[in-house]
């Protein structure tokens, strides 16, 4: 049997030692703005528009010879790399401005690969869009997360309160933006499969946080004597317990995939694990912080007629 | 205090469950490898063709497991293996005329008892099955400008018939204007021009100096319906260039306002399905000019009046008539085989009545002269201009054959002069399946090849089954029975994921699998809530059985407000999402809304059911 995380007594003062958490995060997204401000995100070709072909050989292949026959074939802007296995390759092309039949691209790319290559390849994968659609498609992602963080504003003022309703929200563009920076920083490469797991993370992020926001609207009923910060601090001690497992069941299946589901699930894989952890963070430490320094209180939870009625459902 | 439910919820649990798992349970057959036989001319496949394949077959030692027909007409032969599969399609491609397809297929295998309940396996994404996705994009701007093409020839014609003077009639892409020399004119043919084309074309009157200008342009209602024509009519285009093709459920479906998605599973060869999806080729028919030298006005650029400058294959210059003989909109039927005199390859084609009738009479006027077959092909591109992207479309004329009148032409005649049989079987294939009312493009293909399918499905199964394994143990070590029934309700959840696509017919893409794997993680989340309450309601000092009650209460405000918000997120992922996003977001969903059922009711049922009846109940594994 696995030990129980017992928190039951544990008080750890995690809003007291505000000023350490608040002054960590903000170094983390500080650099995270200055990262994807200066290096970008590596942008796949999803959103910039171009050709991607994967082609599996027999057997292992060197790189350089395939480079070569590829620019012999007149495709020098073309970026080689191995994909999963030596014996997988991933040829890249950026949109050109004067072929007049770019969807045909990936065919004379394969057929020059067939002809000139070291041994014939097989063809796995072909990705072609349009730079038109590109534009489109990091237009329509940029929007989504818009979107998506426009209603849970509005799902969480109704439900609780507005200053919780900012609370959450700043706990969701901190977990977007460091694992966007992480993205940065590592110059993973960001595709529509990655932005899915970014909105992913979104839904994750605030699910935790909603979790501790409830049990605070629920003890600012029930322990009445104490202050706000000991009926914030107590919350998140109740609910950390189910915050680590939750998290860690979680992140059981994101290393299955991660490990097991393949190089196509990689970056989308990566990116929920980098934002379930940076989400699983900012439940703990900012979530309740940012609501206690927007002034969330007993008198703004509770307004005094209702306190009474309320308490008599309470068993 | 005991814990139950009343018994019609515990028998809406079972029905329920035997539900979901009745509609999963197609997903458990595997799928047969089989070659799909379908005749788009006729619809059917005939006797005689059906004991053909049977002895062709028969000789080659590759026999089908069984031989069914489909609604739709479609002879379906099921194989053992994939090898079989593919050597019979090959054998019979070879062996079946120019009027038959033959498609690979995966044939569900689903029992007749649940086919007669509906159920149905899940549909597999391209991503899993192999095949390509293209999204083409229509070019609705080039619909004005045919739009005024139209209507300035009918303007001349109907103006001259109502006797109604003007001087010129002229048009660009977006416009056309009729010139007036003096204002009686213009005032004669005013009203007639507004009454006539009402709801058609909008005037606007510019006068200088002694000419009056009418300037129409298409009113916005009329160009809207023009539009939505054009894109209807190329989605059917495209639909019977596909059905040529010979693919197994295929999809064609329009996507915003000017495009168009083609999904072709199980396509192999996709230079071919590009050349013939994405090309609009016609014929027209021109006489050769007897007047002028073909030469010189090659050299000066002009073509004498009443011609047109053209070029063959080779280069030579030759000079056509401006008038059309007939164009290629007669065409009804077209066919590709060997040229009877000069044996290479050629296309028959058939016309209509009326194209019959027409080319009858201007051939038999024509007799001992000579007759260009002109190959018109449509191309378009995205080019930057301005730094916008724009669709240009670029026009390719080339005469591929000059031949003699000897006499009259009727409803069947042939073309010859092309270059291979390829360029044979595919001017046939765009005559037949006819032309695009406005040109496109592919700006967006994505192609999975079928081995890179299977590797897919094999590793996202694969990383379901060891994530769901691993997070099944740690609930059971962590708590106990309560973790037992928790992974229940997780198995549960998975069975209702798929007999939900399945029911559907929603698509399992790889990303749809990373959705069902993130549910797993996610849907024990509800459970640990209601648990970890539990625990602090016993550590609280409650009994057990009031603990259990007041621990599935308590939690479950959160539990909804947790899981609204996630399908906020997974609702805004679907309506903005495409493909690929769209497929996670849709088992996301799914897997929220189940894990409510399965995690709240479902183990509440359990636990009630275990511990609800012992009153001496003193403590719980949890």
């Amino acid at each position: 049997m696995l030990p129980h995380l017992n928190f039951a007594e544990s008080n750890i003062d995690f809003l007291g030692k505000r000023k350490i958490t608040i002054a960590i995060s903000l170094v983390l997204i500080l650099v995270s703005v200055a990262l994807l401000a200066t290096r970008g995100l590596n942008f796949g070709i999803d959103f910039t528009g171009g050709t991607l072909v994967e082609v599996g050989y027999p057997e292992a292949v060197e790189l350089d010879p395939i480079r070569e026959t590829l620019s012999a074939a007149g495709y020098a802007g073309a970026q080689v790399q191995t994909f999963g296995t030596s014996r997988d390759v991933l040829i890249r092309l950026p949109p050109s401005e004067d072929d007049d039949n770019p969807a045909m691209l990936s065919n004379r790319v394969l057929n020059a690969l067939r002809d000139g290559g070291p041994e014939d390849p097989d063809l796995r994968r072909v990705e072609f869009v349009g730079p038109a659609v590109g534009e489109e498609l990091r237009e329509q992602g940029g929007l989504a997360m818009i979107y998506a963080l426009a209603g849970i504003l509005i799902y969480v003022a109704v439900r609780f309160e507005w200053r919780f309703s900012i609370g959450s929200v700043l706990a969701l563009v901190h977990d977007v933006l460091i694992t966007l920076g992480i993205f940065s920083l590592l110059q993973l490469e960001f595709d529509l499969g990655v932005l899915a797991a970014v909105l992913a993370v979104i839904g994750y992020s605030l699910n935790d946080t909603i979790v501790v926001y409830d049990r605070i609207r629920e003890n600012f009923r029930v322990l009445r004597k104490q202050g706000t910060e000991q009926v914030m601090n107590n919350a998140v001690n109740k609910t950390l317990a189910r915050t680590i497992v939750t998290s860690a069941t979680t992140l059981l299946v994101l290393f299955s995939l991660a490990f097991l589901g393949g190089a196509a699930l990689q970056n989308f894989s990566v990116a929920l694990i980098i934002g379930v952890i940076v989400g699983t963070y900012s439940s703990i430490f900012i979530a309740a912080t940012a609501a206690l320094m927007l002034g969330v209180d007993r008198q703004v939870l509770l307004p005094v007629k209702k306190e009474g009625a309320e308490e008599d459902q309470t068993p | 205090m005991r814990n139950s439910y009343p018994a019609w919820l515990y028998a809406l649990i079972v029905v329920v469950v035997l539900g979901a798992g009745l509609y999963a349970a197609p997903n458990l057959f595997p799928e047969d490898p089989s070659v799909q036989i379908g005749n788009p001319v006729t619809g059917e496949i005939d006797e005689n063709i059906r004991e053909l394949m049977g002895t062709i077959l028969g000789a080659q030692g590759v026999t089908p497991k069984h031989v069914e027909e489909q609604d739709d007409g479609q002879l379906l032969l099921r194989f053992e293996t994939t090898d079989e599969q593919s050597l019979a399609a090959g054998i019979l491609r070879d062996a079946l005329d120019d009027n038959h397809t033959v498609a690979l297929n995966l044939a569900p295998a689903t029992p007749n008892w649940l086919r007669a309940i509906n159920g149905q396996p899940m549909a597999l994404g391209l991503d899993l099955r192999g095949g390509v996705h293209f999204l083409m994009e229509v070019d609705l701007e080039a619909v004005i400008g045919t739009a005024m093409e139209r209507y300035s020839n009918e303007l001349r014609g109907r103006m001259r018939d109502e006797r109604l003077s003007f001087d010129t009639i002229e048009r660009s892409s977006s416009d056309l204007t009729v010139l007036f020399a003096n204002e009686a004119n213009y005032e004669a043919a005013e009203s007639w021009l507004t009454r006539e084309y009402r709801g058609e074309l909008e005037w606007e009157v510019r006068g200088s100096g002694d000419t009056i200008r009418m300037v129409g342009t298409l009113n916005d209602d009329h160009l809207t319906e023009l539009r939505r024509q054009a894109l209807q009519q190329n989605i059917s285009t495209l639909r019977s260039r596909v059905d040529e093709l010979g693919v197994a459920e295929p999809i064609i479906a329009q996507q915003g306002e000017n495009r168009i998605v083609v999904q072709l599973p199980g396509v192999q060869d996709t230079a071919r399905a590009k050349e013939v999806l994405g090309a609009t080729a016609t014929l027209e028919f021109r006489l050769v000019s007897e007047a002028g030298d073909p030469m010189e006005a090659d050299q000066t650029g002009r073509a004498p009046s009443g011609t047109r400058l053209y070029h063959e294959r080779d280069g030579t210059p030759v000079l056509l008539q401006r008038q059309v003989m007939l164009t290629g909109d007669y065409i009804t039927d077209a066919s590709s085989g060997i040229a009877q005199d000069t044996g290479g390859p050629a296309v028959f084609i058939n016309l209509d009545g009326q194209g019959a009738r027409i080319f009858s009479r201007v051939t038999s006027d024509n007799v001992g002269r000579l007759m260009a077959s002109v190959f018109i092909e449509t191309t378009t591109e995205t080019v930057e201009e301005d730094g916008e992207q724009v669709l240009r479309t670029s026009r390719s004329e080339e005469v591929i054959n000059v031949a003699r009148i000897n006499e009259p032409l009727g409803r069947r005649f042939q073309i010859s002069g092309l270059d291979s049989t390829r360029e044979a079987r595919n001017l046939a294939l765009l005559l037949r399946a006819g032309a695009l009312a406005a040109p496109m493009s592919i700006v967006e293909e994505r192609t999975v090849g079928p081995s890179l399918g299977q590797e897919n499905i094999d590793r996202g199964m694969q990383s379901v089954v060891i994530g769901f394994i691993a997070v099944m143990i740690f609930m059971v070590l962590y708590y106990r029975v309560f973790g037992l029934i928790a992974n229940v309700a997780l198995a549960l959840n998975l069975i209702f994921i798929v007999s939900v696509l399945s029911m559907l017919q929603a698509t399992l893409t790889l990303p749809g699998i990373a959705g069902i794997v993130l549910t797993v993680g996610m849907a024990v989340d509800a459970n640990v809530l209601i648990f970890e309450r539990i625990r602090e309601e016993i550590r609280n000092g409650l009994s057990p059985q009031a603990a259990i009650s007041s621990g599935y209460d308590r939690a479950f405000t959160t539990i909804a407000d947790a899981n609204v918000t996630t399908l906020i997120a997974a609702l805004v992922l679907f309506l903005f999402g495409t493909g690929p996003i769209k497929g996670f977001a849709i088992t996301l969903s799914i897997g929220i809304i189940a894990s409510m059922f399965t995690a709240i009711i479902v183990t509440r049922a359990i636990v009630n059911l275990t511990y609800g009846r012992q009153r001496r109940l003193t403590r719980l594994a949890i």
